[in-house]
């Protein structure tokens, strides 16, 4: 009968700084570009670092949170386009209620809206998983229902949020130089993500997003999982109208509008591929202030802002296509 | 059948339906603790789909599942993994984008364990790859290493040996004999009778979703299954069209000597690729065969004649004149048109039958105006009637059974006319009696004035099917023989490039 043949097979890939390269190759690149840019920056702005950092920060910091909640949906396999009206609600919300509230109850009434935003974004994944209708439809949808939800709670802008949780957005880490701003963000990326990116269930959105059949036969809860990246979208994107709400001080229907399109290109500025299972967090957060940094760079230069945006989609094709090349160039 | 001891798993009278399209009408399945036992039927007779129903991928919409006794409904893959089900599907359950560790983690399976049951298959793989850089081999024995770390009391293998070469196999069969050995069951699902007769203990054997048989291969042998599987009228039919076909052969042997003018293609000294300069003409009326391994060069022969690769050297003419094809639409228009081997190249896998058929009518972009619909479904009707397409999903191409699609892929040729038809393996993965429709209708387009060339990856084919027959090896062409005389033997020794007798050679 047979027998097991003596010779070893043995499967050997790339080298392991290659693949190292290759997994994680997209995000050391996002930064490098946003370390290049700094120089430039500088060297247009009359202000000191220390001012413009922080600026910097606080400007970034909604799309930050935008392209967080955009980059675990998309990593899931879907895509959301009700980010920036869900979170216009949330800044409403928030703006309405808090004018009158001391620091405290600002924070407590903050993780109730946290909670709210993400019930609200699990919700609509729940609609797409039970109906089975493409992500982009449902969230399209829901896109107009936070619209006018916003609008129903607060018509023209107003509102107000206590001086300390204005702080939170403003300020700076203790006596360090460190923007409230920027540390905000990456405590939400420590608590939010990281645990949960290196556990079971941040491997089951990566394994949803890559081949939802594969997932399925491996025995993951393919709706489960869905959802749940959903919710934790929502976390993030509660957290962005909140940093809204901090950042400009009042509440505004409107103000969400630019952040859904941009969370989708922040996402694919950062390597997270829209077919879903590949990227991660850290390049997408790069990618979002690289996104900002060159709108006030370009502001800097006196350019129209009508044309500004010109320049900002050609940014993102250009280093789409090119890293697009470079991977594919690694691949084989 | 021994009815001492309670089987392991007793399957009655599973079905399973999507919309109108019958997968399964009543299976029965009974494995006895401790046995290997097949699974077999032809194409679309419904094993996987009876796989899917023990292994809770899909619900059986009826019928019974008895687990040691006892009835179970398996809800989820994981569910009866837990009751000691492993399944190694035919497509591999491993997520492309994370690493083999991560998979790994990811259903909760020891890293430890895999690496030894790995280490048993005298294998080796680097845990912190990427699953989509691996080689679709290594994926399969990584899934079956996993499944085997839950010493499962059935091991559930789905066609694994389709897509391993020889020496991975041979693991597989010793994995299999280890198991019964352990007093563990194994259901193996292949479409090789060689294997099962070698390694199997029993064989149940499906057809039209339904059970027809129960066997023990040893005893009865490659004949007993062929004939279990065709059923009673298929093999009566078999024999006729076998009949039919052989003496059919003479007279295609018998018609005067080609003459120049006969020459619709002609190819001279080609390189491209692997291929080394192979020579040959394709005349009116005649079914050209190849054969040849994997890899000698057919592949990028049938791309250069469809204008999918540029030629390195050499030439070719259609009807005498030069042909030098940039991109299919030149093959097209010269009426040099391919059936690749994998049908869903060509279709359009979420249309209708009638606009796949119908497809190369429109392929001019100068083509413009309204498209006579009524010709149109009359030519296409013409192509699914001749040709014997189940029209019942014909709104998707892709919900037709592999059989079907592949006559869709040819229906299409038939529609538009051709002057030479390029079959790259047609019958790859369709039943048998598909295949012979197939034969038939080759023949016929040959005995219409049609010129083919036809490749398959099955050596019975040729002699049934061809006209001429030339071997290729290395690129070259090492023989040509008549179709009557392009036995197995002969055809496997001149494939290898080994010596033939002188007889053989016509």
């Amino acid at each position: 009968m047979t027998t097991v043949p003596a010779d070893v097979v043995e499967f050997r890939g790339a080298a392991p700084w290659r693949r190292a390269l290759r997994l994680h190759g997209w995000t050391i690149a996002v930064w490098l570009v946003l370390l290049a840019m700094v120089p430039y920056w500088r060297s247009l702005s009359q202000q000191d670092f220390k001012f413009d950092v922080q600026a910097l920060a606080i400007d970034a910091m909604p799309l930050c949170f935008a392209a967080m909640a955009q980059a675990v949906v998309v990593i899931s396999g879907g895509i959301d386009l009700s980010i920036g009206s869900l979170m216009a609600v949330i800044n409403v919300l928030s703006a309405r209620e808090m004018v009158d509230m001391s620091f405290r109850q600002a924070l407590a009434f903050s993780l109730l809206l946290i909670l709210l935003a993400a019930l609200a974004s699990g919700f609509t994944g729940l609609i797409i998983t039970l109906t089975r209708i493409p992500d982009i439809v449902v969230t399209l949808g829901m896109l107009f229902v936070w619209q006018g939800v916003a609008l129903w709670i607060m018509e023209i802008p107003g509102g107000g949020v206590p001086l300390d949780f204005s702080n939170l957005a403003l300020g700076n880490v203790g006596s360090t130089s460190i923007p409230n701003a920027a540390a905000v963000v990456l405590v939400a990326w420590l608590v939010l993500w990281l645990p949960i990116r290196w556990l079971r269930p941040g491997l089951a959105i990566y394994a949803v997003g890559s081949s939802r059949n594969s997932a399925y036969l491996s025995g993951i809860g393919v709706t489960r999982t869905r959802v749940g990246a959903y919710l934790l979208a929502g976390c993030f994107t509660g957290l962005g109208g909140l940093a809204l709400s901090a950042s400009s001080g009042i509440g505004d229907p409107n103000s969400g509008t630019t952040y859904t399109l941009n969370s989708v290109a922040a996402v694919v500025l950062g390597g997270v591929s829209l077919l879903g299972g590949v990227g991660g967090l850290i390049g997408v957060i790069a990618a979002a202030y690289v996104l900002t940094m060159s709108k006030i760079v370009l502001l800097l230069r006196g350019t129209d802002p009508n044309y500004a945006n010109v320049y900002q989609g050609v940014l993102i094709i250009l280093v789409v296509v090119v890293g697009g090349l470079l991977t594919r160039k690694t691949r084989t | 059948m021994s009815d001492e001891a309670a089987p392991l798993l007793e399957a009655r009278g599973v079905a399973k339906h999507y919309g109108p399209v019958v997968a399964l009408r009543s299976a029965d399945l009974s494995i006895a603790a401790g046995e290997v036992h097949a699974l077999l039927g032809a194409n679309g007779a419904g094993k996987s789909t009876l796989v899917k129903c023990l292994t809770g991928v899909i619900r059986p919409d009826a019928g019974t599942v008895s687990l040691g006794g006892r009835p179970t409904r398996a809800r989820s893959p994981m569910h009866s993994a837990r009751r000691g089900l492993s399944p190694v599907f035919q497509d591999p359950a491993l997520v492309p984008d994370l690493t083999v560790a991560q998979n790994l983690r990811l259903t909760g399976s020891s890293i430890d364990k895999v690496r030894s049951q790995l280490a048993a298959m005298n294998l080796k793989v680097g845990f912190g790859e990427l699953v989509g850089d691996l080689p679709l081999p290594i994926l399969r024995m990584l899934d079956l290493a996993r499944a085997l770390t839950y010493d499962p009391q059935l091991l559930i293998l789905d066609e694994i040996t389709a897509a391993l070469p020889s020496d991975l196999a041979a693991r597989v069969f010793d994995v299999m004999e280890q198991r019964r050995d352990a007093g563990r069951s194994v259901l193996f699902i292949t479409h090789r009778l060689a294997e099962v007769i070698a390694s199997c203990d029993r064989a149940t054997i499906l057809r039209d979703g339904r059970h027809v048989g129960t066997m023990v291969p040893r005893e009865g042998g490659e004949a007993q299954i062929v004939e279990i599987m065709l059923g009673p009228e298929a093999a009566h039919a078999e024999a006729k069209a076998s009949e039919r076909a052989e003496a059919e052969l003479p007279a295609a042997e018998g018609q005067a000597p080609a003459t120049k003018a006969d020459d619709v293609l002609e190819v001279e000294d080609i390189h491209v690729g692997a291929v080394q300069g192979i020579s040959f003409a394709l005349r009116r009326g005649e079914v050209l065969g190849l054969a040849a391994l994997e890899g000698q060069g057919q592949d990028e022969l049938f791309e250069a004649l469809a204008g999918q690769r540029k030629l390195e050297s050499g030439e070719l003419r259609v009807a005498g004149k030069a042909f030098r094809p940039r991109h299919p639409y030149d093959a097209v228009r010269r009426k040099v048109v391919l059936v690749p081997p994998d049908r869903l190249l060509a279709l359009l896998p979420q249309r209708s039958v009638r606009e796949n058929v119908a497809a190369p009518r429109y392929n001019s972009p100068l083509r413009w105006g309204p498209i006579n619909m009524r010709e149109e479904g009359r030519s296409v009707r013409r192509a699914v009637d001749a040709l014997g397409i189940d029209m019942r999903a014909s709104r998707q191409v892709r919900r037709l059974s592999g059989g079907n699609q592949q006559k869709v892929t040819i229906a299409r040729w038939l529609a538009f006319g051709f002057a030479a038809l390029l079959c790259n393996d047609p019958t790859r993965g369709i039943d048998v009696g598909t295949k012979r429709q197939v034969y038939a209708l080759i023949r016929e387009l040959a005995t219409d004035g049609g010129a083919i060339l036809f490749f398959s990856s099955e050596l019975a084919e040729f002699p049934l099917v061809c006209d001429r027959v030339l071997a290729i090896y290395g690129g070259r062409v090492t023989a040509e023989f008549a179709g009557a005389a392009a036995d197995e033997a002969t055809l496997l020794r001149a494939m290898h490039g080994l010596e033939l007798d002188e007889e053989a050679v016509a």
